[in-house]
């Protein structure tokens, strides 16, 4: 079984149908990588799979592990395993980055039944993976996301998901607003959380991440659903071609 | 023009007399202006937005006996000088450290000339019926001379406590304690005021404080009255030439309380720092008002006020800031800023500038704002439950002015303080934040 399981999957935006039909499934240790022209509807499915209001799923279902993940809270969502890198992250005005961290993994632990985490070895842990990101202490210390570069954001998105370890990983647009450099660096820490149990969404417009992140498979995404699937040979179709196949489709 | 002219309030507490000259003096104009004005009635312009039909329904009696203060949790731990004041007389003194001075204003017949040429000088009675009434009938209170150039290390914790002493508690008592502050030239103190209580009751609270040339005043306040409480206030300073007052005023208490805060800056080159939080949930009613008036050119005054109103909760904020013609180089910040957490909560928001000088730099606003939903879903998205999501939120928006604190323990035990309320009233708010 997979690790995902999405069917037939049908969602509405202020009563405009966007997600038109999708079938998805992901195998655990895989990643997966979701391709498509602007306003097809990526956003939208990585925040109806994380359980963002105002997103009406009308048809279809989500299984994580097998768990009906529609009937699940966006809490009780991510503390089962799902984890949303945002296209755009929000700025938190007064909540600093360390708080912000502990506080998403003491809701985990209070979850399991487990005491509040320590709170000295957690600063340490966290300190070890924000360097391998670049994200410095200041950076931890300032309030969430406010006044941090494009990059700055994404590598905190990142950071996040190092911490939280999460089973399923949505990373929405995660290269866009990053420079080569930055792009190196995000990718590598992804990577690194690449594992046998893991399993990846990686959202993207271009080819580029791809390959920095390689995935298995990649599948196109126009007009509310997925046009077409294949492996990397599919990003550089369409690096070539552009997205003007699926034009039609998407009209 | 009086509305209620028999003055329950003031006919509660049997009026004082004998004393000295100067006290009978001051207690007897206090009292025709009282008389004279009656409660505010909603057509008072200071008064618009808070209607005072229900403390006007009291026939309070007399709050009479003392009874032991404890701390609230925020401030157990908080290193201090305590003083207490129980039904506004004074039954507790802690040591206070060298260079300061303490008067019980129960019985000023003897009191020095800094407390019998100071006191009713600074709070003045003729537009204020409440301070007209304390002025009449206070019973007792206390007035603090930190003497020149003393720097007073440890914090003075004043915890002013009001409850009925009878056997039921059930009638409504009334007390009105007296504060008076002296901070001579070029000496230092902080002075961190409570407010509880419990049962119903009325906390007709007047503060005068004088701050000397290069003398600093910290001077924060929290009311957390209790639920059928009225606390009225009024703090009235006059500071003089590079002086600093940095105030705080933590508002969670009381069925309806009104702040107010009035200043004349009678110096160049003062600091001067009012802030807040008001946090009110229910029915509450929570008024803060304020006046700053830049007599002189140079100095500065730095006013953020933060709100979070719940339920049906309903915020007042005037704020007016006169500078007159000389006030030149005057910088005069001011903003309100209100969450509402629910469609019926309210917040009335009144900035004010009158400026005669012009060489000035002043700016004032209001903001009225709701939770960000995209807020509320990142942290969700993260795993954080949504009463949690809500109650790390509320406390980061107050957090804003709580950082205005210049004294860091006390910073500490007011962010506790507003911690704890948001963990009562919102939900599993995070004790304290920070790495
Ligand atoms: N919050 C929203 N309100 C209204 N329309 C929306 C909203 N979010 C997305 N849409 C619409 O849904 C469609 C898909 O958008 P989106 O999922 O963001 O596409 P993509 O991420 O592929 O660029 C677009 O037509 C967009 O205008
Ligand atoms: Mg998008």
């Amino acid at each position: 079984m997979a690790l995902l399981e999405i069917k037939n999957l049908h969602a509405t935006v202020d009563g405009k149908p966007i997600l038109k039909g999708i079938d998805l499934s992901v195998e655990a240790g895989q990643v997966h990588a979701i391709m498509g022209p602007n306003g097809s509807g990526k956003s939208t499915l990585s925040y109806v799979l994380a359980g963002r209001e105002g997103y009406e799923v009308t048809e279809g279902s989500v299984r994580l592990d097998g768990r009906d993940l529609l009937e699940m809270e966006t809490d009780e969502r991510a503390v089962a395993g799902v984890f949303l890198a945002m296209q755009y992250p929000v700025e938190l005005p007064g909540v600093t980055g360390m708080t912000f961290l502990r506080e998403a993994v003491n809701a985990r632990r209070k979850a399991a039944g487990e005491d509040e985490i320590d709170a000295m070895g957690f600063l340490k842990m966290v300190r070890a993976k924000a360097k391998t990101l670049g994200v410095t202490d200041d950076m931890l210390k300032r309030a969430v996301n406010v006044g941090f570069s494009g990059g700055e954001k994404k590598r905190n998105e990142i950071l996040q998901m190092a911490v939280l370890e999460p089973k399923f990983c949505i990373l929405d647009e995660t290269d866009s607003g990053l420079d080569i450099d930055a792009l190196k660096v995000v990718s590598e820490g992804v990577n690194a959380l690449r594992s046998a149990g893991r399993s990846m969404l990686v959202i993207t417009h271009y080819q580029r991440l791809l390959s920095h992140i390689e995935p298995d498979v990649i599948h196109v995404l126009a007009n509310g659903r997925i046009q077409k699937t294949g492996g990397k040979e599919l990003a550089l179709e369409l690096e070539k071609n552009g997205y003007a196949d699926f034009a039609e489709a998407a009209a | 023009m009086a509305e209620n002219s028999s003055l329950a309030l003031l006919t509660a507490v049997p009026a004082p007399t004998g004393g000295a000259d100067w006290l009978s003096k001051l207690r007897r104009t206090a009292v025709a202006n009282a008389e004279r004005t009656g409660l505010p009635g909603v057509r008072t312009e200071a008064w618009k937005f808070t209607n005072l039909n229900a403390l006007k329904a009291l026939e309070p009696v007399a709050a009479t006996g003392t009874a032991e203060i404890a701390r609230p949790a925020a401030f157990a731990d908080l290193e201090a000088v305590e003083l207490h004041l129980s039904n506004g007389m004074l039954s507790h003194t802690g040591d206070l450290p060298d260079g300061v001075e303490l008067v019980d204003l129960a019985d000023p017949t003897a009191a020095p000339d800094w407390v019998s040429k100071t006191l009713g000088t600074i709070a003045e009675t003729g537009p204020h019926p409440f301070t007209a009434i304390n002025t009449g009938s206070f019973t007792g209170g206390v007035a603090l001379r930190i003497k020149r150039g003393t720097m007073v290390e440890t914090p003075i914790l004043l915890m002013v406590d009001t409850r009925g002493q009878d056997a039921g508690g059930e009638q409504t008592v009334a007390a009105h304690p007296r504060v008076l502050v002296v901070v001579e030239d070029g000496a230092s103190a902080d002075l961190v005021e409570l407010h509880t209580g419990a049962g119903a009751y009325v906390n007709n609270a007047v503060a005068e404080i004088v701050i000397g040339k290069d003398a600093r005043l910290g001077h924060y306040k929290h009311q957390s009255e209790s639920d059928a409480a009225f606390h009225i206030a009024m703090t009235a300073v006059r500071c003089a030439d590079s002086s600093t007052y940095d105030a705080f005023a933590l508002l969670t208490g009381a069925r309806l309380s009104r702040n107010e805060v009035r200043a004349t800056l009678a110096g160049r080159h003062i600091e001067y720092r009012i802030n807040g939080g008001y946090l009110a949930c229910g029915d509450q009613h929570v008024d803060t008002s304020t006046f700053i008036d830049h007599a002189e050119p140079d100095c500065a005054s730095h006013e953020l006020y933060k709100g979070v109103l719940a339920d049906r909760a309903h915020g007042v904020f005037q704020g007016k800031i006169l500078v007159r013609p000389h006030a030149q180089k005057t910088d005069g910040y001011q903003m309100n800023r209100a969450l509402l957490l629910s469609r019926e909560a309210e917040i009335n928001s009144k900035p004010e500038l009158e400026i005669y000088a012009d060489d000035v730099k002043c700016s004032h606003g209001a903001t009225v704002g709701e939770l960000e939903d995209d807020q509320l879903f990142y942290l969700m998205a993260r795993g954080i439950s949504r009463e949690r999501a809500r109650a790390m939120l509320v406390a980061a928006y107050v957090d804003e002015a709580i950082d205005q604190i210049q004294r860091e323990p006390v910073r500490e035990a007011f962010r506790t303080a507003a911690a704890d309320w948001m963990q009562k009233h919102i939900a599993g708010a995070p004790a304290s934040e920070g790495v």
